[in-house]
């Protein structure tokens, strides 16, 4: 703990010599250096992409990338983006798919769970064992064939398709539930079954509710991965109707093709809620 | 349900028995209905996870593997069967080779974000200034929108952008095509992959590190063991399950890459992944029976990285939360 005794400057603390001391300050030293290196590294190119959005477009090809905007109050590119690039409707479709998904993820999973946990049943193994293997699947090696279940099941280019998608192959948080369940004492259930509570009624007084605090990371960890998903919308919802964040910032591309300031503006509106959830936690 | 499984088979030895004896079994058919009800119960529950498990992962394995023995292209009603030609088709197109090469790019920067991550999350477990900013902040790029981190650093690395303009205040000059030159694209590529995803890694490690029991360090200390001695003796050994565990995800996540090439260059330039390839031959290409093929040469793959990891790792659990 040389580091830490420097650091918090306890002197006689420990006999040291003065070399030692001189050696533990450079090291507390190059400590700070390197996370301060990180944070820049980390803040630089996002900070790089907040001053362009700020900028006009004279002053975009007139000055280097970071140099800082004349007016910080310049907020056109933000109304662009909005506006041309269909952010309005893109953050709808998000929020409705959203919840949705995350809602049936969280039925599913916690009845999964309630199921596997609470019952002994035939084949409970093989179950078991079918969403364990699942989970190994990775998604994005299997899309060519689910594309054409979610094209037979006419959910192709409807909002149906990433809701389904989210819904049915989520095994993480299926786990998650399982973790939890465990920890919920099965007196409880069993209490509520002598005071005539059937299998419905325990799982949706008792064991829903005590389930809240694991409802709670499912709808985090959900929430930001579908927020952030690229490849689902993108395979299954081509009509920009039915954009989501990711396509139709992705479609800022072809139309905005050299306008940053207008990429730039689109691209911190899609960080901006994440930041304030973040912060928020 | 043991005592369903042991009435039935009474039942049925009864049954077979022939006579069926008349008081008991006839007595009580209430009790018998109401557990047949409880044995039917759990699957209530499960029906609908069952199927949508069914229907979204297992059939599209089975269908998959179905068409990579066929030239299907994934609209017309006729398909043949070609045997294994997708397969040797596969094996022996040299972009095959390309695409493994591209993902050693990335192997190469997860085990650079492996380091970074463990240096980091050790400096941040110990007693540091504003410990919870640093981890915030390290954390935060794993959180941002894929497509727009894809934006943040094609702006990034324009020529002329922000980092030929920092790399001219440290005195290295020059225009840089940092994604357009087929030598820089991969590398370029990987080093936002490492900028996403070390924040990740940092947490769990941090994770691993706090629930080694303190007392450990205190007793280090006391025998004079410095920092170093602390991470060699201490941390490495007591976090190894997450770090093999880190390395198993590099090797199947550098496989899969998809999301950052695809947006940034959209393959160009030498930059194509084994996900973009399969992902083109399937949608653009109209050859779904080929990238069926990729697409289970890639699950085989993964299948037995995770298969080695589970030998190599026996029952320890690790928390990923």
């Amino acid at each position: 703990m040389t580091a830490d005794t420097a650091d918090t400057a306890v002197p006689g603390r420990r006999p040291s010599r003065a070399g030692s001391t001189a050696l533990s300050r450079t090291a507390v030293a190059l400590k700070y250096l390197s996370l301060l290196l990180a944070s820049a590294v980390v803040l630089v190119p996002l900070g790089v992409v907040l001053l362009t959005s700020l900028k006009t477009q004279t002053e975009l090809a007139d000055e280097g990338p970071l140099s800082l905007p004349d007016n910080w109050f310049h907020f056109a590119n933000y109304t662009t983006a909005f506006e041309q690039g269909a952010m309005l409707g893109a953050f709808g479709n998000t929020t409705l798919i959203l919840v949705v998904s995350t809602t049936g993820t969280v039925l599913i999973g916690s009845m999964t769970a309630y199921a596997v946990d609470r019952f002994q049943f035939r084949l409970k193994k093989l179950v078991m064992g079918l969403f364990l293997l699942a989970a190994l699947v990775p998604g994005v090696t299997t899309q060519v064939a689910t594309f054409q279940v979610i094209d037979g099941l006419g959910a192709f280019n409807t909002r149906w398709a990433p809701i389904l998608l989210y819904t049915g192959t989520d095994i993480v948080s299926i786990y998650i539930f399982l973790q939890f369940i465990r920890s919920i004492p099965v007196s409880l259930d069993e209490a509520a079954r002598i005071d005539g509570a059937n299998s419905w009624t325990i799982y949706r007084k008792i064991i829903f509710p005590m389930l809240r605090p694991a409802i709670a990371t499912v709808v985090i960890v959900k929430g930001i991965a579908i927020y952030n998903d690229f490849y689902v919308p993108f395979l299954y919802m081509p009509d920009p109707e039915l954009g989501t964040i990711s396509t139709a910032l992705f479609r800022f591309k072809g139309p905005f093709g050299a306008h940053w300031e207008t990429i730039s503006a689109g691209t911190i509106l899609v960080i901006v809620p994440t930041l304030v959830v973040f912060l928020a936690l | 349900m043991t005592a369903v499984q042991k009435t039935r088979a009474e039942a049925s030895a009864v049954g077979r028995r022939g006579a069926p004896p008349p008081g008991p079994a006839g007595g009580r058919p209430r009790p018998g209905r109401r557990r047949r009800t409880a044995a039917l119960t759990p699957w209530l529950f499960l029906a609908v996870p069952l199927t949508l498990l069914l229907v979204f992962t297992y059939l599209p394995v089975a269908d998959m593997v179905g068409y990579s023995f066929t030239d299907w292209d994934g609209t017309s009603p006729e398909r043949s069967l070609v045997g294994g030609e997708n397969y040797t088709d596969l094996v022996t197109r040299p972009q095959l080779f390309e695409v493994f090469l591209v993902s050693g790019f990335y192997l190469a920067a997860s085990f650079v974000q492996i380091a970074v991550a463990l240096y980091f999350a050790t400096v941040l477990s110990f007693n540091t200034r504003f410990r919870n900013v640093f981890k915030g902040l390290l954390f935060f790029p794993y959180l941002v929108n894929g497509v727009a981190v894809g934006f943040v650093f094609l702006y990034f690395f324009q020529p002329d952008g922000t980092l030929d303009t920092l790399l001219r205040l440290v005195g290295v000059d020059g225009r840089h095509l940092w994604l357009g030159d087929p030598d820089l694209a991969n590398p370029s590529l990987a080093g936002v992959s490492v900028w996403r995803f070390t924040g990740l890694n940092m947490v769990l490690f941090l994770g691993a590190i706090q629930s080694i029991p303190p007392h450990l360090y205190e007793a280090a200390q006391l025998d004079g063991a410095n920092r170093w001695q602390q991470f060699r003796h201490i941390i490495a050994p007591g976090i190894k399950p997450v770090i093999s565990l880190s390395f198993i995800l590099a090797v199947s996540g550098s496989l899969a890459v998809f999301e950052i090439p695809y947006i940034m260059t959209g393959g160009a330039n030498g930059t194509e992944t084994f996900v973009i390839q399969t992902v083109k031959l399937a949608f653009q290409f109209d050859k779904v029976g080929l990238a069926s093929a990729s697409a289970v040469v890639l699950l085989v793959l993964i299948l037995l990285i995770t298969w080695v990891q589970r030998r190599l790792i026996p029952e320890e659990r690790v928390e990923l939360s």
